[in-house]
């Protein structure tokens, strides 16, 4: 098996202070910005992300996390059933506006399910999307506001997201 | 961990994992309860049918809910309203049914072992809601949860369940599912209502309920079947009340923080003295919500997976 | 006149004590000869003889089932006369005795009358019925005990439901004396358990299903013992199935009592455990019991406290079994799978093969006054029964000759098997 290392610790925290920037200048500052992650790793990004809010504004921002898997248009479809994780909306989403962050943004299946979750709960202002890779290789008509980097790469590639929080290491590696 | 049964018949056949399994993915579920939008899509285009011999508004009532909560098509058949089912057997019942095709079919039945011979019949997956003195698996889940929450764990709990042992399918899954989660398991009443060899099962047995409920954290104390009388179990109601009623007297043996379970519908002075069933013991609401969770859970754990 | 001679076998007779290579010459339907084994003899096979080369195979006297349920009349979607006389030949019983819960009842001599036709017609092995004892099996006023004897009965019993009633049992112990007809009782204490479907302890309550306990059956075993000391009646202990009766019968006989009792394969090879996942095929009255019974049945099969192993066959009907298990009827079939249930005994070292002969055809003859059955002496009926006692097979539910299928044992491997069954110097049964 090939093992491609695509970004470091350093990269990672590069990109993410990029994404907070970017985001702050979007949105004109971080008011009624609510962040959600796809767990398990999209919630630790998440939560970095809202660290580096907090060290740029002074502003903790409200961070929690989005399980689409009862949402997913493959229930049924694969042998097992996927595991269920927690969905934690913090605050009251109605004309907040909202960023989804995941690690990696393949078909968009799993922002769509994601984004029908969001709706059940409210009616946001808007939805945006931040990821730390782009992988290319969309079904669906959904593309990322935020990118911490572009990966192109084949179907038959695995691309990993580690992080310290799950995986005791900060890196990206392509796998085929 | 994933569970890969095409049915939920009985708690003794779940491993610890696989109970463990269901209740996290039931904890789940119950914040699904709790959101403005009580239903998520997952189990769209899916039929369940509750196939009930017993008259059982509760535990049907939240089999539907739990279908209704995740999308699916959820179908009553009763003994009393269809003509599916009057004086037709079982098997060519689970014939009519499979030509329906449904997904998952939740069978409450008087005779011990239908829901088995029902789910050798049928593909689609079954439920067992409870099958004569068998077991009633979802009930137990439900007790597990709802005592889970409470201690916040399992392991190391005294439970103490009284009453007629020998008829009841809510004491045999509970004896199961507590002691596989490393509780220690206690079951009183009179000898008349011990099944044989029921130790072997893995709980301690006493004939007073004081000495079953010795600093016992849970108490469970099942509905006296008051019919039972007339097959001499127990020579009166009012004798019943007077020995094995759980009363507060009774209960100054339980531990201070003890909660009481009762799975069906309470008769008032019977088996339970009015004080301690409107006492702060009672976790009712707590087991209606987790029961509609845990049938949530076994749902999605039974169709979120193609089994192929 | 039919000529046969069974050539170069291994002949186990117990009745005349012969265990060794002899040939069997039958005439006319009875033994003629059992001479040592003679290679040469009809060699060249003259037209006027059958001749069955028996090498490296066994030959016994025909088995006698002492208890077997026909259904014929008025259940013959479960069995006939004719399927279960197949049946019978097909697990080597050249003799079967037939029990009077039928439809109408066998409590007069008309109904007995009409089974022995339809034996003559249709039956490949002989036929006996067994009476009523009590008029339409209600428990209450003798059967015309005489007259069933007169047409034929060898027995009675009002098999598939006890004798409630203390008194009529006395009655029947009493009356059926001069007639010399054994009162075959089946043993269940009417009162205690009454809606019990399986043995009760450990399994019965895992699962769920109300238990027999055994007392249910020595209860009636002792009663019915105390009532043949005091009638000197002849008591026959139906389907025994649990410690204490084994022990119950065992002290009555050293008593002197006229008390004999059965067992049935099943009895001695599963216990409760075959409940398990709800089998209906296991399911049965008396229940099957525990391993502490199969012990002691054992222990009075080797010591003679049991002196015949009959099988209660059974047939139900498939929609009477594939319903839930406390709906589903009792019992299964038991002619075809006797044999090789009753040789595990033999491989265990419980009892020699001669001693199973003992119990599957001498006895039951002697227990039931056929005096020219159960034995190859000269005169005797020819009724033989030809075994493999290696060859190995798989019981096939689908294959039995029986009309029903209700047996446990489907896909069971087996060690010997009967290769042929000859009743009357004919061969009616060929494997
Ligand atoms: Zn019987
Ligand atoms: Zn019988």
């Amino acid at each position: 098996m090939k093992k491609k290392h695509i970004m470091d610790a350093k990269g990672i925290e590069r990109a993410l202070t990029r994404i907070a920037h970017e985001i702050i200048e979007k949105n004109k500052g971080v008011e009624d910005i609510v962040i959600l992650g796809i767990p398990t790793r999209g919630v630790h990004i998440a939560r970095r992300l809202s660290h580096i809010f907090k060290t740029i504004e002074g502003a903790a921002l409200p961070v929690g996390s989005v399980d689409a898997t009862l949402y997913r248009d493959d229930i049924g479809m694969k042998e097992v059933q996927p595991a269920l994780k927690r969905t934690d909306i913090p605050v009251p989403i109605d004309n907040k506006k909202v960023i989804i962050v995941d690690d990696v943004l393949f078909t968009g299946r799993t922002i769509r399910a994601a984004m029908n979750v969001i709706i059940d709960f409210g009616r946001p202002a808007n939805i945006q999307l931040a990821v730390l890779i782009d992988r290319g290789h969309r079904e669906l008509p959904i593309r990322a506001d935020y990118v911490g980097k572009n990966a192109p790469t084949s179907m038959q590639e695995k691309v990993k997201v580690h992080l310290k929080e799950t995986d005791g290491v900060d890196e990206v590696v392509v796998e085929e | 961990m994933r569970l890969k049964r095409k049915d939920i018949l009985a708690i003794e056949e779940l491993t610890k994992d696989e109970i463990e399994l269901i209740l996290s993915t039931a904890e789940s579920f119950k914040e699904v309860s709790e959101r403005e939008i009580k239903k998520v899509p997952t189990l769209r285009g899916r039929t369940i049918i509750n196939l009930f011999y017993e008259p059982s508004t509760r535990t049907r009532t939240s089999f539907e809910i739990a279908a209704k909560r995740m999308s699916a098509d959820a179908i009553n058949i009763s003994t009393s309203s269809s003509s599916v089912v009057k004086g037709e057997t079982l098997k060519d019942t689970a014939r009519n049914l499979e030509a329906m095709n449904p997904d998952c079919i939740v069978l409450r039945h008087p005779s011990s072992g239908a829901p088995e011979m029902l789910a050798r019949l049928v593909r689609c997956s079954v439920i067992n809601a409870g099958d004569g003195s068998h077991e009633h698996p979802s009930q137990a889940l439900l007790d597990l949860l709802t005592v889970k929450e409470r201690f916040g764990r399992i392991a190391g709990l005294k439970i103490a369940i009284a009453g007629d042992i020998a008829h009841s399918r809510v004491a045999r899954s509970n004896i199961h599912g507590f002691a596989k989660l490393g509780a220690e398991v206690s079951i009183a009443g009179p000898p008349t209502m011990m099944p044989s060899e029921i130790e072997k099962m893995g709980c301690k047995m006493f004939y007073k309920v004081e000495d079953a409920i010795r600093d016992a954290h849970v108490i469970m104390v099942l509905r006296i079947q008051l019919e039972r009388q007339k097959t001499g179990l127990f020579p009166t109601a009012r004798e019943y009340s007077k020995l094995f009623a759980l009363d507060s007297k009774k209960l100054e043996h339980a531990a201070k923080d003890v909660v009481i379970l009762h799975p069906g519908p309470i008769n008032r002075g019977i088996e339970i003295s009015s004080d301690v069933a409107d006492g702060k013991y009672s976790l009712i609401l707590e087991q209606v919500k987790n029961g509609v969770a845990v049938r949530m859970a076994l749902f999605y754990l039974l169709m979120g997976g193609s089994r192929e | 006149m039919n000529r046969l001679l069974i050539k170069g076998g291994r002949v186990i007779d117990p009745a005349s004590g012969i265990d060794g290579l002899f040939d069997v010459y039958a005439v006319g339907g009875k033994i003629a000869a059992v001479k040592p084994y003679e290679p040469s003899a009809f060699s060249l096979q003259p037209n006027d003889w059958t001749v069955i080369d028996a090498a490296g195979l066994v030959i016994c006297p025909g088995f006698i089932d002492m208890h077997t349920h026909l259904r014929e009349p008025g259940y013959e979607y479960k069995e006939t006369v004719q399927t279960g006389a197949m049946a019978a030949a097909a697990g080597g019983f050249t003799s079967v005795a037939c029990m009077a819960n039928t439809n109408p009842v066998n409590d007069n001599a008309s109904v007995t009358r009409y089974i022995l036709k339809k034996a003559q017609e249709e039956g490949i092995v002989n036929v006996f019925p067994v009476g009523a004892i009590s008029s339409g099996l209600k428990g209450e006023t003798l059967a015309e005990i005489g007259e069933l004897k007169e047409a034929g009965c060898i027995a009675i019993s009002d098999d598939g439901r006890p004798i409630v009633s203390s008194g009529l049992m006395r009655l029947a112990l009493e009356y059926a004396k001069p007639f010399n007809l054994p009162v075959i009782s089946h043993c269940e204490d009417a009162w205690l358990a009454i809606d019990g479907v399986m043995n009760e302890g450990f399994i019965s309550t895992k699962l769920g299903l109300k238990g027999i306990p055994n007392a249910k059956e020595d209860i009636m075993v002792a009663r019915d013992i105390a009532l043949a000391e005091l009638t000197g009646g002849r008591l026959h202990i139906a389907h025994i199935s649990t410690k204490g009766a084994v022990q119950l019968v065992r002290n009555a006989k050293q008593n002197g009592l006229n008390v004999t009792a059965e067992v049935t394969p099943h009895h001695f090879t599963l216990t409760d455990e075959a409940v398990i996942g709800y089998n209906t095929n296991a399911k049965m009255n008396p229940p099957l019991r525990t391993k502490k019974d199969i012990d002691a049945i054992k222990t009075g099969l080797q010591d003679g406290t049991i002196d015949a192993i009959a099988t209660d066959h059974a047939p139900q009907n498939s929609d009477e079994k594939d319903v839930e298990f406390d709906k589903a009827a009792n019992g299964i079939v038991g002619l075809e799978t006797a044999l090789p249930l009753s040789l595990r005994l033999v491989a265990e070292g419980v009892m020699s093969f001669n001693t199973l002969i003992e119990k599957l055809s001498t006895n039951p003859a002697k227990l039931l006054g056929l005096d020219s059955k159960g034995s190859l002496k000269v005169g005797a009926d020819a009724d033989i029964t030809i075994v493999d006692l290696n060859k190995e097979w798989v019981v096939d539910a689908k294959e039995l000759k029986s009309k029903s299928r209700n047996t446990p044992f489907d896909g069971w491997k087996m060690k010997g098997r009967v290769v042929k069954t000859i009743v009357s110097g004919k061969v009616v049964y060929e494997e």
